[in-house]
């Protein structure tokens, strides 16, 4: 169970123009538009995206308690779309835990390998080594009512991971605890996806969530997979819009190309390689992204100080430039220091050279 | 504590049995003292025209089990009277055991009904508790005696040349049982399964469980408390039923109810009406015990 994870791996899981429609006739809501989506083996990949946006749709198909409007879902390359969820060698952990209250701990553990019809013994080890594996030996007698959040939360987890699933699928698992809680269980679940090596999908509405526990993270809204990356593309390469404003905090200047870079509304051009010729655009930069220099320093973009947010780590800095349009810069304190700026005050503003991007609506 | 606040405390407690103290007379008055009643009697001598005779004797529990030779006084089994006993067990065992299996498929639809449907769903399951049990079992009488409503039907139909005998049999009286103790079943069951968490079906079907280990396994577990309780309010009334074998059964069928009825009215032995009477009141007990004991024990240990 503990292999280490393979340097390049293949299809674990797969969505393959899947779509999913509820209701008929003119109620029809589109659930997932054409979602094709491969999880590698091995991998701690997360769905991400606002509530409504289909995420958890495609988690339950992936189990199977879903049928596809059309596509497919494969396996290993193997078509699974009509195999019901007992046949599935798929596991979920539910937002709810959806724990048996008349099991003790040791037995909802149990309950799938019980299932499977594996030897006693052998289910007997496996529970122990389960137990084990999420710190609750001492509780294996309890039943879930007796239990906090947290360790109902891990029961689900071993339950879940007992049956050592291809690929195990989490729905908001952490949504119900408080914040201390959650940053436990988020280095938690990555110990035990490390420790296990079995295929993790994650699915949350919380960013942070995504960015830090993901080896990739597919970005979903209104039905679509708007991109799939890792953390890192995600967040400093987003291809469109709705991707560069859910995740993290950025900001969006309208601009027009010129050749070699684009020109803001002000007038200034920002030179950016690559940039198309001509045409509207919008120009994406993150508040961490944005440095303050003197007032009319070379090739900064003047801008008047609106107001000054402090958060301790950092301090917010909201901007107005000369045609009205806003910009936040994210200052760390003490390193870059705010000690001068006054609101009021006239400032310079540039970009980290390769911040600036152009994103598409 | 002041000896205030203690004056208090037992004014409390006594003010408390004062006011329990009309439901304890009535309790007293129309359970427990009617209970003694019943209990002395079966002590006592059979009166010539009925009521008894005051004298000692052992003859009425004797006659439960045996019955004297009118010749020469010895003791034989009184086969007639095992008959009905067992006649009475079988049949309310069978009446439980069935209106559970219909009875929870349709506690089960109801409860998955949507809140509006299941308020109508659950008022048509009350609507037979409107009509007298009385004429509800005539009814049934009606439908299934000879040239009733579904022996008419049949030969009209030319699938039976003469009537089916289904009035005055075991069958009758179990159809009709069934047919009245139906809802006791269903609307524990329903409260049962009401507080069901479905998404426990979801995590034992993506658990490797069949539809049929997921029945098994999560559902009757869970909404047991249901099943038991459903159990007992059908099989209770059951065993002590005496309309609808009276009706159904005919004469010739008779269930405990209707044998000690019998005792008391043309059989003229209140004694041994009593005794039997006792003795419901000890098999309805004792299988309560058991079968309580059996679903918790089975909780404890049970996967």
């Amino acid at each position: 169970m503990t292999t280490a994870r393979p340097a390049a791996a293949g299809t674990a899981i797969e969505a393959a123009r899947v779509v999913k429609e509820f209701g008929q006739g003119a109620t029809t809501f589109r659930a997932l538009d054409d979602v094709s989506i491969a999880v590698r083996e091995g991998e701690f990949f997360t769905l991400l995206g606002p509530s409504g946006c289909g995420k958890t749709t495609l988690l339950r198909l992936f189990a199977g308690f879903e049928m596809p409007s059309s596509g497919a879902i494969l396996l290993k390359g193997e078509d699974i779309t009509e195999l019901p969820p007992n046949k599935r060698p798929v596991n979920t952990v539910f937002q709810s835990y959806a724990l048996f209250p008349h099991l003790s701990v040791a037995q909802n553990i149990a309950f799938g390998l019980v299932m499977q019809g594996r030897p006693a013994g052998e289910v007997a080890a496996q529970v122990e080594k389960m137990l084990a594996l999420v710190k609750l030996e001492s509780l294996a007698g309890r039943r879930p009512a007796q239990l906090s959040g947290g360790q109902q939360q891990r029961v689900a987890l071993a339950r879940a991971l007992a049956p050592a699933p291809r690929v195990l699928l989490l729905d908001e698992p952490l949504s119900a605890l408080d914040l201390k809680l959650r940053k436990e269980m988020q280095i938690e679940l990555k110990r035990l996806q490390t420790e296990t090596g079995i295929t993790f999908i994650f699915v949350t509405h919380d960013q942070e969530e995504a960015l830090t526990m993901s080896d990739r993270i597919g970005v979903m809204s209104a039905g679509k997979l708007q991109q799939v990356g890792t953390p890192r593309d995600i967040y400093t390469r987003p291809v469109n819009r709705f991707v560069a404003s859910f995740i993290g905090e950025t900001n969006f200047l309208p601009a027009t190309a010129v050749p070699g870079g684009v020109r803001l509304a002000t007038g200034d051009v920002v030179a950016l390689p690559g940039a198309p010729a001509s045409g509207a655009v919008t120009l994406t930069v993150r508040p961490e992204q944005v440095r303050l220099v003197a007032a009319g320093e070379a090739g900064s973009i003047a801008a008047t100080v609106r107001a000054l947010v402090y958060f301790g780590t950092d301090t917010h800095c909201h901007l107005a430039l000369a045609d009205g349009s806003e910009l936040v810069a994210r200052l760390q304190s003490p390193a870059t220091g705010d000690a001068g700026l006054a609101q009021g005050q006239a400032v310079g503003v540039t970009f980290v050279p390769g911040a600036a991007q152009i994103v598409g609506d | 504590m002041s000896p205030a606040e203690q004056a208090q405390i037992r004014r409390a407690a006594r003010n408390g049995w004062l006011l329990s103290a009309p439901a304890l007379v009535i309790l007293a008055l129309a359970a427990v003292g009617p209970l003694i009643i019943v209990v002395v009697y079966s002590f006592l001598l059979p009166g010539k025209y009925g009521n008894v005779v005051w004298g000692f004797s052992l003859d009425a529990w004797r006659g439960i089990l045996f019955t004297r030779d009118i010749f020469d006084g010895t003791l034989a089994w009184a086969d007639a009277n095992l008959t009905i006993f067992w006649r009475s067990v079988k049949l309310s065992i069978l009446t439980t055991v069935f209106t559970f299996v219909v009875g929870f498929p349709t506690a089960w639809f109801i409860a998955t009904r949507p809140p509006r449907g299941r308020a109508l769903w659950l008022f048509l399951i009350t609507i037979p508790f409107w009509t007298n049990l009385l004429i509800r079992t005539f009814a049934i009488n009606e439908i299934i005696r000879n040239e009733g409503l579904l022996n008419t039907t049949l030969m009209r139909l030319g699938l039976i040349s003469k009537p089916i005998e289904m009035i005055y049999t075991d069958g009758a009286v179990f159809v009709g049982m069934t047919y009245v103790y139906l809802p006791l079943m269903v609307l524990p069951l329903f409260a049962a399964i009401d507080r069901f968490d479905m998404r426990l079906l979801e995590a034992g079907y993506d658990l490797y469980a069949s539809r049929w280990q997921v029945l098994r396994r999560v559902i009757l577990p869970i909404v047991k408390p249901g099943i038991v309780a459903g159990s007992i309010l059908v099989f209770v009334p059951a065993l002590g039923a005496y309309v609808t074998p009276r009706i159904l059964g005919g004469g010739k069928n008779m269930m405990i109810g209707n044998f000690i009825e019998l005792q008391f009215g043309q059989g003229r032995n209140w004694p041994l009406g009593a005794s039997l009477s006792v003795t419901l009141l000890v098999i309805v007990t004792a299988a309560l015990l058991v079968y309580v004991r059996y679903a918790n024990g089975d909780d404890r240990n049970g996967r």
